[in-house]
């Protein structure tokens, strides 16, 4: 997996990963074995896989939160005096990505809604920064999820004015002891900032530091530098609590939590399958080679998506022959969890693109990481197709040319401007977009290199 | 009002002048013909008819009886009418007084005092019938011309509804029967004979005037109607100049003003005598006159402009040292007489005790505009503080005056604040809202919803069904009926809620006593204004504007003030800065248009002399937001206080104190003024007295507790929202800690907790318990940092030092990939800030926080 800077590419869509578990076809497996025993393990197999998967690529509140007991109160003892009391107020739900932070508002949110006294007493707006990216979408939204769009038919979707009047003119009117308290839940709350002049924030705030509906603000961010975002104006409005939420679990919490994302529950239909798996699921928190892998991944990152990342790589490898996981299975996973994409992409390149990828190498080397030209590159590979003309074919400047636009197409090289019509191809200025030690890494394992393209990765001068 | 702007209509004077004016320029008719050039109809209106008058809603007109047209000095037609008010017209909580169901039909006889009755003749629509009922007589049904019928049942005085007098019934009786409108043709003509009686009678009266001091009286008490004194004055006035054309009778005049008119003499009668002398030496100096004719055309033209008397004698003196200046100014007529009539005229005042001449101070020391006051119940109190205006107004120093009027209305103030305390209704002045026209539009579309909501949302509705004739926008109710609080901390943090309204603002007593001083005046006044209040955030600039408003408004049901209009626009809630407009026009009229059509609608309204309209008080929040590149926004709002009709008093705030001379341009800053006022942020003494009077009868806090809330709170920002959402969180710290049986009360060690809590910076923290591999990058930036000497790296130059210090650490060092992951899990909390991902190796990071900070939250512990 490539990473980016975009964290969204973190919650990779779940339908990508599914198809990979899908229990095997009953029928396939009858035309093998029309053993009943075996039926019913797939059976088994196909409930095991269902219930990782909901458990890992839908993130449910039904898991349990970890480490965040006192946010948790602190958050439902707020919502609770706003559904009790009818007390306005704003917080800022602030943690790294994967740290918990919707896991927990919906925790809380779910067992706000059974208590009794708030029952049916809490209208809940959901807004999400990614999609509701200016204040206009936004305020069709709250009045779509309000339900006031039916009290006035199409006329409140007239104009963006007439909308804010109405929903401001709509929230002015309630006030502490008869209104249903309202809870926006701002998502992604760093992408309202960029809103003009942060009306919509300025205006839900200010509802909730005046008496008017009671009305709760919840933003959730992975910003730590969030209120230096907001508008003085805003700002002074904000109620300034911050809740934290920082993956402050040490190791052998983290060997808790992988157990508890695998056990099965007590409810599953099969009692003794289930505690062969738990048993098995035990046994691995403890093997030397298990720990040494989660250990691997908690040092890199404490984030809780790329654990059920690893477990659902390592999940997909059950099957009915294979009912239970391995160690081997967990090692194979973070394997390939851990690879290193472009490295990879090395793997499958030529002869001839390798051998100008090493000439690339070298121009680096040379010139301190200075962007380079197709002529210099071709260059460089013809002085070594020179000294050591019997290990290579003499490829013509067209065929290098087409190797080196298929770099390109795999973003191994970048051009630092864009081509132009007038600049020649060959003398567009190039940057290599692999480190020396990762060329280095890829050779190691290339099947079939050659012995000479080889020491020339070594040494610019192994020609000598 | 729609035919009106479809067609244009041309107004004509129905005959010759019943009696012209030399002095005045005036004459007066004795109708009025109103012409449609599309429909070639001809309407004549004559005296003593009743019309509608075009009003500020254009679809409610006012109701009016016709008693004087003329044309004044600078040719304008004019009309001086008798009002009656429609029962929207009279305050709401009035309206229970009548103790029966009214018609639309039914109008009042107004004698409302205050209301200008002097009106543009143009503002005439058409002629209706207004009948008389006695109180327990039922409506006629007239099916023919509902629409321009109308019942007078009761009088209107502002308090109270009063049963016609029996004087007045007749006479409204007489006019009806009189009223004869002919509208045909262009060729009609009206007969003479339903004309004269009405001249006659109009001549009788004028011939009466003069004759002795009963007929004067009965004048008055024809036109108690009249709502302002001047249209009485105007009219004896006119009624005085008709006979006396040389200057020989003008001694009759002065023996007989003082004693008609109670210390009321006017300065525009002693003026138009004046005039008089110099208009009969216009042949020798045509400048002079000229420059004359002029100036008092321009007297004429602004009527409300006259002052009322006063009965101070230290100001006697005053005004009559101005006089005297006036006079000498004038001394370029020859006229010799005219410093002799002055000098007599003073005697005059001064035996008689009587101030009048204050009208003469607007020419020669351009004092604000004035408006003309009846006496009131509260005159008594106003008049003293007019007074001490004039006299403050006439120094030219707002500053040194200000300190008189402080005492004086400091006292009233004190007494405004009694009645106010117990309740507080800050919406009250909402007269139009958008509830009602949204109703309306959903009146319009019944026929339309129900079709549509299957369609849209029958599956949401289930739990509060509306039907959608009930179109206020309103959240639903909630079901459970909200708790009060049950313990001391719950009380207390109701308390220390930013919304909740304290009993009064502390802390902000002069600020306060400023603003309502100078909105006092203003609205005493009758005149317009602009005052712009600057403060950072959470000083308390608004709630104290709000807290004037209300007092004021006390002030105005006490009768104590002139009654007011409220409006107030956040440019933080406005779209687009042209909606202002829209939402100001929505206030006053309930009208909703598109925002060039307000702006134009608004400046009309503002720059014509409406009749009956009150005093607008705006208020402008959030005044940077209304910039645009041309600031016409700006522009207009602060040219219309200028106008002279405009009686709109706005008030501005925002954050920065030279807001109007970093951004705005030379003519919209000049037009501001420079009327200004700025918060201080609190200091910390301040800040302990506001929570501390929130907090007054609940014993909740540790009185150290506050004061260090406040110290800290005012050492950041002096922002009180800040202290109370910091005191209301340390409550609920305490509330945990409570449940170990501790006492309630809020202690150093809660309040410590709240404000680590608000102002600790996060980045430490963050760091703290970010993985070991992100420590470990994070490390390497540093490294990296100090071998490059710059503070930015590429990824591929920090990757190399986080290889070696992999090997240091005994650690696996990972691939590019993983680091490329913890480089942007890093960005994404902005601990660092780098690149667009797509540059991969050559991406540049940099830190978000001193390289100090880091080092910090690195060491071992």
């Amino acid at each position: 997996m490539r990473p980016t800077a975009r964290p969204s590419s973190a919650r990779a869509p779940a339908s990508l990963r599914e198809p990979r578990i899908q229990p095997m076809k009953p029928s396939a497996m009858n035309k093998r074995k029309l053993k009943e025993s075996s039926a019913e393990s797939a059976e088994n197999i196909s409930q095991v896989q269902k219930i990782l998967r909901e458990r890992f690529c839908h993130h449910c509140a039904a898991g349990k939160l970890f480490g965040m007991e006192q946010q948790y109160r602190h958050l439902l003892e707020l919502l609770k005096r706003t559904t009790v009391h009818g007390e306005s107020n704003s917080a800022l739900i602030i943690g790294p990505r994967g740290s918990g932070k919707t896991a927990l508002l919906n925790h809380v949110l779910k067992d706000l809604r059974e208590m009794k006294q708030v029952r049916e007493n809490l209208l809940e707006v959901h807004l999400n920064g990614l999609l509701q990216t200016n204040d206009k979408v936004a305020l069709k939204e709250i009045t779509r999820q309000l339900q006031l769009e039916n009290v006035v038919g199409d006329k409140v979707f007239g104009s963006f004015a007439e909308n804010l009047a109405f929903l401001l003119e709509a929230l002015r009117k309630g006030d502490r002891t008869s209104s249903c308290p309202i809870l926006f839940v701002l998502d992604e709350f760093d992408l309202f900032v960029h809103h003009k002049n942060q009306t919509l924030l300025y205006n839900l705030f200010d509802i909730s530091q005046s008496a008017q509906t009671p009305v709760t603000v919840i933003g959730l961010t992975c910003r730590q530098d969030i209120l230096e975002l907001l508008e003085k104006r805003v700002k002074s409005r904000f109620s300034h609590r911050q809740i934290y939420l920082t993956n402050s679990f040490d190791f052998k919490q983290y060997i808790k939590i992988f157990k508890k994302q695998l056990s099965l529950p007590d409810e599953f239909p099969d009692e003794s399958f289930a505690q062969k798996w738990n048993n098995n699921v035990q046994h691995l928190s403890e093997d030397k080679t298990v720990q040494a892998v989660l250990q691997n991944l908690f040092h890199h990152t404490k984030d809780l998506r790329s654990l059920h990342l690893l477990l659902m790589l390592a999940g997909s490898a059950v099957t009915v022959h294979h009912p239970l996981l391995t160690a081997a299975d967990l090692q194979e996973a973070s394997r390939h969890h851990s690879t290193d994409s472009k490295a990879n992409i090395v793997h499958g390149l030529s002869v001839l693109e390798i051998c100008l990828i090493i000439a690339m190498k070298h121009l680096n080397e040379v010139y301190d990481g200075e962007p380079f030209n197709f002529q210099m590159v071709y260059n460089e590979f013809q002085k070594f197709i020179q000294r050591k003309a019997h290990s290579m074919y003499n490829f013509e400047k067209p065929v290098v040319m087409k190797a080196f636009e298929h770099l390109l197409q795999l973003e191994l090289v970048q051009p630092l401007e864009r081509p132009s019509v007038r600049a020649q191809r060959e003398y567009l200025l190039m940057k290599l977009l692999l480190d020396s030690s990762q060329i280095m890494e890829a050779l190691q394992v290339y099947p079939n290199c050659p012995t000479d393209v080889k020491q020339w990765a070594a040494s610019s001068l192994s020609w000598l | 009002m729609n035919t009106r702007q479809q067609s244009k209509l041309i107004y004509s004077w129905y005959g010759k002048p019943l009696n012209s004016d030399r002095k005045l320029r005036t004459s007066q008719y004795t109708g009025i013909l109103i012409t449609s050039e599309s429909t070639k109809t001809e309407a004549c209106i004559q005296l003593g008819d009743f019309i509608l008058v075009e009003g500020v809603n254009a679809d409610q007109p006012y109701v009016a009886q016709l008693m004087d047209l003329y044309e004044d000095g600078a040719q304008h037609k004019r009309a001086v009418v008798q009002w009656f008010c429609r029962l929207e017209e009279i305050p709401q909580n009035k309206r229970k007084l009548l103790k029966r169901e009214i018609s639309a039909q039914e109008v009042f006889f107004d004698q409302v005092l205050g209301y200008d009755t002097d009106i543009a003749a143009e503002t005439i629509i058409k002629s209706i019938m207004v009948l008389p009922l006695h109180l327990g007589e039922e409506l006629p049904i007239i099916t023919l011309n509902r629409e321009q019928t109308f019942y007078v049942r009761q009088s209107w005085d502002g308090k109270c509804f009063k049963v016609l007098s029996p004087d007045t019934f007749s006479k409204l009786k007489e006019a009806n029967k009189k009223r004869g409108v002919i509208t045909n043709s262009s060729k009609a003509f009206i007969p003479s004979d339903i004309l004269t009686p009405v001249k006659r009678e109009t001549g009788s009266v004028v011939r009466s005037a003069t004759k002795s001091k009963n007929p004067d009286m009965e004048i008055e008490s024809k036109h108690s109607t009249s709502k302002s004194s001047l249209a009485k004055e105007r009219h004896s006035q006119r009624v005085a100049n008709n006979d006396i054309k040389t200057p020989t009778a003008r001694k009759k005049l002065e023996l007989n003003s003082p004693t008609r008119s109670k210390s009321r003499l006017l300065g525009c009668e002693v003026l138009s005598l004046l005039d008089d002398d110099c208009d009969s030496i216009a042949p020798l100096e045509p400048s002079a006159t000229k420059r004359k004719v002029k100036f008092t055309s321009e007297i004429l033209g602004s009527p409300p402009k006259i002052p009322c008397s006063n009965d101070k004698s230290k100001s006697t003196t005053e005004t009559a040292e101005e006089r005297q200046r006036f006079s000498e100014t004038m001394q370029f007529s020859p006229y010799t007489k005219v410093k002799d009539f002055s000098e007599k005229d003073k005697n005059l005042h001064e035996k008689d005790d009587i101030l009048s001449l204050v009208g003469y101070q607007k020419p020669s020391s351009q004092i604000p505009v004035l408006t003309p006051r009846s006496r009131r119940t509260c005159a008594q109190k106003t008049s003293a503080l007019i007074a001490e205006q004039i006299s403050m107004l006439d120094q030219e120093d707002f500053q040194s005056g200000s300190d008189s009027s402080y005492s004086s209305s400091s006292e009233e103030e004190e007494d405004d604040d009694m009645p106010c305390t117990p309740e507080k209704k800050p919406k009250s002045s909402r007269i139009f809202s958008t509830p009602k026209s949204s109703r309306k539009s959903a009146v319009h579309t019944p026929a339309k919803t129900p079709k549509k909501t299957p369609l849209q949302g029958t599956p949401r509705t289930p739990r509060t069904p509306r039907t959608p004739r009930n179109a206020t926008p309103e959240i639903p109710r909630r079901i459970q009926a909200a708790q009060e609080p049950a313990s001391v901390l719950e009380e207390a943090r109701l308390r220390l809620h930013v919304s909740a309204i304290p009993e009064s603002l502390p802390c902000r007593e002069e600020e306060f006593q400023d603003i309502y001083n100078f909105v006092e005046s203003k609205l005493i006044d009758g005149t317009g204004g602009c005052m712009y209040i600057s403060g950072v955030p959470g000083t308390g600039k608004t709630a104290t504007v709000h807290e004037v408003i209300r007092c004021l408004q006390q002030a105005a049901e006490n009768e104590e003030l002139p009654p007011f209009q409220f409006v107030e626009i956040n440019g933080m809630k406005l779209t687009d800065p042209h909606q202002a407009y829209v939402q100001i026009l929505e206030f006053l009229t309930g009208q909703k248009v598109t925002a060039t059509h307000a702006a134009v609608l608004l400046a009309k309204l503002f720059s014509t002399p409406g009749p009956k309209r009150k005093t607008t008080v705006l208020i402008v929040d959030e005044l940077d937001l209304l910039w645009t590149r041309k600031q016409n926004v700006m522009y207009n709002l602060f040219d219309w206080p200028t106008q002279k009709h405009s009686k709109l008093i706005i008030l501005a705030i925002a954050n920065t104190m030279d807001l109007p001379e970093r951004i705005m341009m030379n003519r919209v800053a000049s037009r501001l003024g420079l009327t200004r006022m700025s918060f201080q942020p609190y200091t910390y003494k301040q800040l302990q007295q506001i929570v501390s009077s929130r907090l007054k009868g609940v014993k909740a806090f540790e009185e150290d507790a506050v004061q260090l809330v406040s110290r800290k709170v005012a050492a950041l920002s002096g922002d009180a929202r800040r202290c109370l959402d910091i005191c209301r969180r340390a409550t609920e710290i305490c509330e945990f800690a409570r449940q170990k049986r501790t006492p309630e009360i809020v202690r150093m060690a809660h309040v410590t907790e709240a404000i680590d809590e608000m102002f600790s910076s996060p980045y430490v923290n963050a760091i703290r318990n970010a993985s070991l591999h992100e420590q470990i990058f994070l490390k390497a930036i540093l490294a990296e940092f100090r071998r490059a000497g710059i503070e930015e790296a590429t990824v591929q130059q920090i990757y190399h030092h986080y290889v070696a210090l992999c090997r240091v650490e005994g650690l696996q060092s990972p691939t590019v990939s993983e680091i490329m992951a913890i480089c942007s899990r890093l960005g994404a909390c902005r601990l660092l800030l780098v690149e667009a991902s797509n540059k991969y190796l050559h991406m540049r990071v940099r830190l978000n926080l001193s390289q100090d900070d880091v080092m910090y939250a690195l060491r071992e512990e």
